[in-house]
């Protein structure tokens, strides 16, 4: 992640009416899924994830972008051409593809694997091995210690990110990823997916995405396309207006029951308004603080040390009546960044005693508190409003789109980053 | 019974001999990879040509030898021809099957992968398929070669103008000098060894990869 960033460069991707059908022999062997009457655009620069179960027609719709599967009807438009108007194989070496399985060259080197594309692009030798290395480091490989190597002697992760780096290689415009995180396991996959993230906020491609995990496309989403059987979009919005008011039975299933919680995890501490905190610091009269906390309607006092940072909770009722000292320290509670995800945060406030978490600044020291009661009135009053018909068709049409998707990528980041998030 | 002073004085024309029949095995073999490896390409391109083609080359596996040395006499005579066409049609079987299945052995996701990123169809056959089919191709050829060995000197009952290990053998026996087709016999059998040991150390060279991933079970995690 050292390396300078590449030059940004996306484009619209948009799908004008395209279906995909399969007549009967084929679907019987095993045909992917067919895809029905699908119209959206995706934005320049923002990843779309297209989610759904098995044989919903997302992978089908992410392979008629490169043309692998020419569509029945309908055009796919990038940056406003048809991309049927163009010859095949040069729109194919303008757009990264990564795929689960990674595809890569057992027969070559990584270092030769990441240039194939500018190698068929006929760039000059150095270059190609110039930007291979660049890449290289960009994905957080050592080029001096793998350039060499052949993918067999790779973990799957290694080869994952060799697998982004080679999509990379020629600074396409538009991405298309299958499952590419699919066959990983978990720890590595989340991994990779904070990885990418962060490197998408240099790169600020338009990515298409699939995956059949909801959890993989709220998070990696700014936008999301959830696909029902038969190759209909059943919802196509930002994660949070999904979980927030699914268009269908079926989108409500696909999500889950725990939706109100799947929510939770798009958003930070930091969005929250802080409640102030009455504090004492250790040899502060105990009367004094007493009649200080009266009025206020949360029970605890939290002493702190000199530098604000958080030591621990005493009632209010029991402050003894003299000096205030570090050994009446009642119970603790955690602390949160302001990068915690909110549902990090109420997962630690319900195992907590003093059901509040402190949120403190870099240095440790306490900028608030948020209660349950907190989380709880701020995801009733900030739930993403409702659509109605009218204005889900002009969302449709990528107007409004763009502005929501803009908000969202944040949020997805911030969630992205809460795993490193000091705790 | 072996006369080494007549192997001594004769060392030159044994060496020639080594060397004919080398060149011998070699000559069919380029010949038929060449046929099998456009037969393999079509056949994989457009699988209902598979069957045909398995069954023509196996129907030319199943001829005896001799008897088609002895069918093309009368159109080719004596020439090197009437021995270089049956030892080509021999290779045929072996190289074109296991030529198709190293395509076939080529994991799907390789070949989306070079589609994707816009590989032309020969850039595709040229730069991935047949480098990843080397394996397999490498096998039919090691057992090819060593067939082609054994062929060859039953190749010479066309006589002297083909030559070879199979020279001496047919001579020694003519004129009971166990010396000459005993040398032949051992001869020929050596070189069977060695050309099939050159293959797996040619494998070796050419497919360092495939080492790699033999290795990657002891490799980094």
């Amino acid at each position: 992640m050292t390396a300078p960033a590449p030059s940004q460069r996306a484009a619209t991707v948009e799908f004008d009416h395209v279906t995909k059908s399969y007549d009967a022999r084929a679907s019987a062997s095993g045909a992917p899924g067919a895809v029905n009457d699908l119209s959206l655009t995706v934005p320049a620069g923002r990843i779309c994830v297209l989610v759904g179960p098995s044989g919903c027609g997302k992978t089908t719709s992410l392979k008629m972008v490169n043309r692998l599967i020419e569509p029945t009807s309908g055009r796919i438009l990038l940056d406003g051409v048809d991309i049927g108007t163009r010859d095949v194989t040069e729109l194919r070496r303008g757009i990264g593809y990564v795929i689960q399985q990674t595809g890569l060259f057992p027969h070559q080197t990584i270092e030769d694997n990441v240039a194939t594309v500018t190698r068929l692009l006929g760039w000059p030798k150095a270059r190609q091995q110039a930007r291979a290395e660049e890449l290289l480091h960009i994905v957080g490989l050592d080029p001096a210690k793998y350039a060499k190597r052949y993918p067999a002697q790779l973990s799957g992760g290694e080869r994952q990110r060799v697998g982004v780096a080679r999509a990379l290689a020629a600074d396409p415009p538009v991405m298309l990823m299958d499952e590419p995180f699919g066959a990983v396991d978990p720890i590595v996959r989340e991994r990779l997916q904070n990885e990418f993230l962060r490197l998408q906020e240099q790169l600020a491609k338009t990515i298409l995405f699939v995956t059949h995990d909801i959890d993989e496309a709220i998070k990696m989403g700014d936008v999301v396309a959830v696909f029902g059987a038969g190759g209909v979009v059943a919802q196509f919005g930002p994660p949070a207006e999904i979980l927030a008011s699914p268009a269908s039975d079926f989108v409500a299933r696909f999500v889950g029951t725990d939706r109100g919680l799947k929510r939770l995890s798009l958003f930070r501490v930091a969005e929250l308004p802080l409640t102030p905190v009455i504090t004492a610091r250790p040899g502060d009269n105990g009367t004094m603080i007493r009649r200080l906390a009266a009025g206020d309607p949360f029970d605890y006092v939290l002493l702190t040390d000199e530098a604000q940072r958080p030591i621990g909770w005493l009632h209010r009722d029991r402050l003894p009546a003299g000096e205030l000292s570090v050994d009446g320290v009642e119970s603790t509670t955690p602390l949160l960044d302001r990068r915690t995800t909110l549902k990090d945060a109420l997962s630690m406030l319900l195992d907590a005693d003093v059901q509040a978490g402190l949120v403190v600044d870099r240095t440790g020291a306490l900028r608030g508190m948020i209660r349950l009661s907190d989380v709880a009135d701020w995801m009733r009053h900030t739930g993403v409003r409702a659509l109605d018909a009218t204005e889900r068709a002009a969302a449709d049409a990528g107007a409004e789109m763009a502005a929501d998707a803009g908000g969202e990528t944040e949020d997805a980041v911030g969630a992205a980053g809460a795993g490193e998030a000091p705790g | 019974m072996i006369d080494w002073s007549w192997i001594a004085g004769h060392l030159d024309d044994i060496a020639f001999l080594t060397a004919q029949h080398l060149l011998y095995t070699a000559i069919p073999l380029a010949a038929g990879f060449v046929i099998s490896l456009a037969l393999a390409v079509w056949a994989v391109r457009c699988p209902v040509v598979y069957g045909p083609i398995t069954a023509i080359t196996g129907l030319l596996y199943t001829i005896p030898s001799l008897a088609a040395f002895a069918l093309l006499v009368p159109v080719f005579s004596f020439s090197l021809l009437t021995a270089f066409i049956p030892l080509t049609t021999y290779t045929l079987l072996i190289l074109f099957r296991n030529i198709v299945a190293g395509f076939e052995a080529v994991p799907r996701e390789v070949l989306e992968a070079a589609d994707g990123m816009g590989f032309r169809g020969r850039e595709r056959l040229f730069r991935v398929e047949i480098p990843l089919a080397v394996p397999l191709m490498m096998a039919g050829l090691r057992l090819a070669a060593v067939t082609l060995i054994g062929l060859a000197t039953v190749a010479s009952i066309l006589g002297s103008s083909f030559g070879g290990l199979g020279q001496l053998i047919t001579e020694g026996l003519q004129t009971f000098f166990p010396t000459k087709y005993l040398l032949g016999a051992v001869l020929s059998v050596a070189l069977a060894f060695a050309v099939d040991l050159a293959f797996v150390r040619l494998e070796r060279f050419v497919t360092p990869w495939a080492r790699a991933r033999s290795e990657s079970a002891v490799g980094p995690a």
